[in-house]
């Protein structure tokens, strides 16, 4: 055997402990078992005798059979495939991946939140209910809103919830308006949750400086815009100067302003969308107050109206009683109704609120100051071997394109792609759309600055590469147990799901 | 413009389909600079055979992994056939997208509304200006 | 600040770079009188030892199933769940990873989820299912979207028997969309009186929960003829996903979309959410499906890997065309179910569901004997069914309460028709004892 072939395959792992792991049907051995069961202390029944025999299912399909140290071992190795932000820098622009305190998820599980029941009598869950009007309140205070609502489940059903209250809002005024504003820089879900509610987009092109003007707006407002959605500071990092009169031209025909708040960490103590003209707008719990993203959720997107849209929020509202009792209002006639077959995710409260009692209020607004400074200090690092669309102070994030690489073939997402080489989860990339080949880059306050420097280090080694070897970039990556995998075969012949051979 | 191609034989329209008349029928489809710029497609819907279209309707819809965009008419019509091989293998429109990537057939109402279209330099002239 | 690593030193290095000479001065473009002159009013500052004890303070002034004996189900239902669930869960490479955009990286999430899709596929007897939604709810509601959608039609007929809440979250997601809804009423033993009349060329779907509300097993086969008909599709919606190990699978008996909650594999109860809510249909409507979906494809190598595929559905490519505008989904929650039934099995699960089964009917046997309760509702149940009491349903709980037991759900609100009644849920863990003593409790016996 030679020696490459001897460092090869070694049993299964092929490179010392780096798993290559099967799926877990493919582990499946039948008669393992990884439950135990206590032993029934009522009499057994037959199901095909209480309920009738065509009523019951025959067998599974679709199950493994594992033992628990199976079932371990595949989890535990499949965790070692993935990137997270305990392991490094995410630097995804606009979803804000800061540390994910361990306190918090610790609160989480105390039995009185994880095993406790969303029906169970009031009296019974006032601990609960105290967090939610605590946390609603602490939320309105950051925001300059009036009051929030946790029920949404995240930010796109927090939106669905905003324009669905600014259609109410109207629909009590008499009024048919059909459309709704929307930036070219808006994030997807803006759109998508105005169409949900009938509504048709209008968009607002940014000037060239990257900003939304009020010019712009004014010249597509009219008594049949319902809102204008906006984003602020704006995906490309940048504070919208001009929100005031903007929010202004809206109010003076009679339109409402929904903010998409998931940049709002540059904001937190600096300043206030509530101050700024915003009448409705959501939070996202997983960005800026640190709930965990989970590899794809749960989020939580709670609401914070002004009080012109209190009486459209979602059922029920947590209330504070005589005698400090807190209770369920679900008299709320004019309410959009229920989003969430419960409160919400609670859990992701919990966390909330843990984190910004132990920020209070310094520790917020040093948030903000530390990701707008540790943003700022990137961009300097970077400018001059990157483009830069929109190069002036930014806040949280900056975007910058692949326009100086363009003559070595190489594009944003071999960037992208060779960053994880060095380390690093890619920015976001290829949005906003008006940027041509964006990478959008938020490297958070928890990044500290040798960490940021050593960031900088690899993006501009890339460059360096692009134009020394662009081969190395545009098959990246090299050092990872997949190389770039084939998307177009995965849509162009679905495969969906395990099936046994036949 | 070398580098899409834009045969002199086509029409086009502005949003980058092109008309081929067959006799009484037109012939569909999307042109080189739109496959290349949607990238390896994936999917591709079509209007059901006997359907009627007018111009500058979106008579169906094409996708690749990353994108996905409306197909417009360039004229009116009554869709009298659709391409059978975009179904099993919409890359078809990639290797071939004037000959055996075509989409739809019309049996065109007013012969006039090709004279809306562009000629193939007109058609180089819009992807010119787009690409500013 | 433990969270945040700077130090004044850095701060001044990083200013010097920037070219600015304070913090203050990075937020010009800020116009001044926007910007905030005071600190938040929010309280300050806690420990973590400080914060703890509050926060447990908080905690324990919530009964949960450590305090109370535990009947009470109604949507959210408590089973026991294997220690290996929180432990893998808790992986910080599984909790602090962000949804699997770069696939490179995210294989360990993509892989659980495809391993998750084919669960849910077997589970429903369908082809095709995707990567969660936010609960059971919004599923129920996606479901009759996606059927409104696949038909062209408007008009949407929910059955009785579909969870209040449920029923709730329906009619707000549909009604900015000029949606007719139909209510379908319940006949006398508990089931949904027979669907066909409600059902006519402008219906897109018949939304049936299995098993209802009120805990009763409905005749799924029926609905699906009833919905075939006038091509309308079937929906059938699931509360207590551990159903489906005994029931025969929705696809089996017609169903087009299934969808529902799967809080009962290994997810807390935990007051409501974070929750999980599935979705599966057959292969033909997959171009329809909401949400994200992980398909099998090969790498550069020709090594087997996982990708997010079919992505043009979505809010990010396809906007305000978008089959749904979901982003975030349940991702973690996802991976605790996926786990949970690694663990259980067919075999596992299957005997789970008859435990859950035996405890009901023994529970029903006990209220059959005792003077003052009977059972209102003829039809066949799981694990859930209800319980006329004497008095008044509050009253019974009450009783049930001064024993240390949350003895189910108060009917008068949700179906005052029944009388008097509470809603009563038995699983693997309530014993024996318990049940007998919450029997004697909601008849107003000694216990």
């Amino acid at each position: 055997m030679s020696a490459a072939d001897r460092r090869e395959a070694v049993g299964n792992a092929t490179r010392g402990l780096s798993y290559e792991e099967p799926l877990v049907f493919e582990r499946s051995r039948r008669g393992r078992t990884g439950y135990s069961l206590p032993a029934l202390d009522v009499p057994a029944v037959d199901p095909a005798a209480c309920l009738s025999a065509q009523a019951i299912r025959d067998g599974i399909p679709g199950l493994p059979e594992l033992s628990e140290i199976d079932v371990v071992r595949h989890f535990t190795r499949l965790s070692t495939w993935n990137a997270a932000v305990d392991l490094g820098l995410y630097p995804l622009g606009s979803c804000t991946m800061k540390y994910n305190p361990k306190l918090n998820e610790r609160a989480a599980r105390l039995p009185g939140f994880a095993n406790a029941h969303p029906m169970q009598p009031e009296a019974l869950q006032q601990g609960f209910l105290e967090l939610c009007f605590e946390l609603e309140r602490q939320l309105a205070v950051v925001t300059g809103m009036d009051e929030v609502t946790l029920q949404p489940a995240a930010g796109a059903q927090g939106e669905l919830a905003g324009v669905m209250m600014i259609r109410a809002y109207h629909e009590q005024r008499g009024e048919r308006r059909t459309r709704v504003l929307v930036p070219d820089s808006a994030h997807g879900t803006n759109p998508a949750s105005a169409a949900l509610n009938a509504y048709q987009i209008v968009a607002v092109p940014s000037g060239s400086d990257g900003l939304l003007h009020a010019e712009a707006v004014a010249r597509v407002m009219s008594e049949d815009v319902a809102a204008l959605m906006i984003t602020n500071p704006s995906t490309l990092g940048l504070f919208e100067e001009e929100i005031v009169a903007i929010c202004e031209i809206v109010h003076a025909r009679g339109g409402l302003v929904y903010g998409d708040g998931a940049n709002l960490n540059a904001l937190l103590g600096i300043a206030r969308p509530g101050d700024l003209g915003i009448d409705v707008m959501h939070l996202n719990l997983h960005k800026t107050f640190s709930t965990p993203h989970g590899g794809g959720g749960p989020g939580s997107g709670p609401v914070g109206v002004k009080s012109p849209l209190a009486p459209y929020l979602p059922t029920p509202v947590v209330r504070r009683r005589e005698g400090g009792r807190f209770a369920l209002d679900r008299d709320l006639p004019h309410s959009i109704g229920r989003l969430h077959g419960s409160f919400g995710n609670v859990g992701m409260f919990v966390r909330a609120f843990a984190y910004l009692r132990s920020l209070g209020p310094e520790g917020l607004r040093r948030c903000a100051e530390m990701a707008v400074l540790n943003a700022n200090y990137l961009l300097a690092r970077l400018r001059g071997t990157y483009h830069v669309p929109y190069d002036r102070l930014v806040m949280h994030e900056f975007v910058l394109s692949d326009r100086n690489l363009a003559d070595t073939g190489v594009t944003t997402l071999d960037v992208a792609k060779r960053l994880i080489d060095y380390g690093y989860h890619p920015p976001t990339v290829y949005f906003p759309l008006i940027v041509h080949g964006a990478l959008m880059i938020e490297p958070t306050e928890s990044e500290s600055l040798e960490g940021l420097d050593r960031f900088a280090d690899a993006l501009l080694a890339i460059a360096a590469e692009a134009r020394e070897d662009p081969d190395l970039v545009r098959t990246a990556p090299h050092h990872t147990r997949r190389s770039r995998l084939d998307e177009t075969r995965a849509a162009r012949h679905p495969v969906l799901r395990w099936q046994p051979l036949k | 413009m070398a580098e899409y191609d834009i045969p002199e034989d086509l029409v086009y329209s502005r949003d980058d389909e092109w008309a081929r008349a067959e006799g009484a029928r037109v012939v569909v489809g999307v042109t080189d600079y739109a496959q290349k710029q949607l990238g390896d497609i994936v999917y591709v819907e079509l209007p059901a055979v006997g359907t009627t279209i007018h111009q500058g309707d979106v008579f169906g819809v094409i996708e690749s992994v990353k994108a996905v965009s409306d197909l417009y008419a360039p004229v009116s019509g009554e869709v009298v056939e659709i391409n059978p091989e975009l179904a099993r293998r919409p890359e078809t429109v990639n290797e071939d997208c004037y000959g055996d990537g075509w989409m739809i057939a019309l049996v065109v109402e007013d012969p006039a509304e090709v004279d809306d279209l562009l000629d193939a330099a007109a058609y180089a002239k819009h992807i010119e200006e787009r690409s500013e | 600040m433990r969270y945040i690593p700077h130090t004044e030193e850095d701060v001044a290095r990083m200013l010097d770079a920037i070219g600015v000479d304070s913090v203050e001065a990075l937020f010009e473009p800020v116009p001044a009188k926007l910007r905030l002159r005071q600190a938040l009013e929010l309280p300050p500052a806690l420990s973590e030892q400080e914060l703890l004890a509050e926060l447990g303070a908080l905690a324990a002034r919530n009964a949960h199933t450590g305090t109370h004996e535990w009947f009470l189900g109604a949507g959210t239902y408590a089973h026991f769940t294997p220690s290996a669930v929180d432990a893998l869960v808790s992986r910080s490479e599984f909790t602090t990873s962000y949804t699997p955009y770069q696939p490179e990286i995210s294989q360990g999430t993509l892989q659980a989820v495809f391993e998750w899709q084919t669960m849910i596929t077997g589970l429903t007897g369908l082809e095709v299912a995707n990567a969660s939604l936010y609960d059971g709810a919004s599923a129920a509601a996606e479901g009759a979207l996606m059927a409104m959608r696949t038909t062209r039609r408007s008009r949407v007929v929910l059955s009785a028997g579909l969870h209040p809440h449920y029923r709730a979250v329906v009619r707000t997601y549909l009604a900015g969309l000029g949606a007719e809804i139909a209510l379908a009423p319940r006949g006398p033993d508990g089931r949904s009186a027979p669907l066909a009349p409600l059902v006519d060329a402008a219906t897109a779907c018949v939304v049936l929960q299995q098993p209802a509300f009120l805990g009763c097993i409905e005749d799924v086969a029926a609905a699906a003829e009833a919905t075939r008909r006038h091509d309308a599709r079937l929906v059938v919606v699931v509360n207590e996903a551990l159903s489906l190990a005994l029931l025969r699978a929705p696809g089996d008996q017609g169903a087009d979309i299934a969808c529902g909650e799967a809080q009962s594999f290994g997810v807390p109860m935990g007051l409501g959410g974070p929750h999980l809510g599935f979705l599966a249909t057959r292969q033909r409507f997959v171009r329809q499906l909401p949400g994200r979906l992980v398909g099998e494809t090969v790498d550069t190598e020709g090594r087997r890997g996982f990708v997010l595929t079919l992505s043009t559905r979505e809010q990010h490519i396809r906007r305000e065309r978008a089959t749904s505008n979901i982003c975030t989904n349940q991702g973690l929650c996802l991976l605790m179910a996926t786990v949970y039934l690694s663990l259980l099995g067919p075999v596992g699960l299957r005997r789970l569901a008859e435990q859950n089964l035996a405890k009901a009917e023994y529970a029903k046997a006990r209220v059959r004997a005792t003077p003052g309760l009977d059972l209102p509702l003829a039809a066949p149940t799981f694990n859930e069914f209800v319980v006329r009491v004497p008095d008044s349903g509050a009253g019974a709980l009450a009783r049930a309460r001064e024993r240390g037991i949350i003895g189910g759900l108060d009917l008068e609100p949700f179906a005052p028709e029944l009388g008097p009644a509470v809603l009563v849920c038995t699983t693997e863990l309530s014993r024996r004892d318990a049940i007998d003593r919450l029997v004697a409790a909601l008849a107003g016996r000694p216990a």
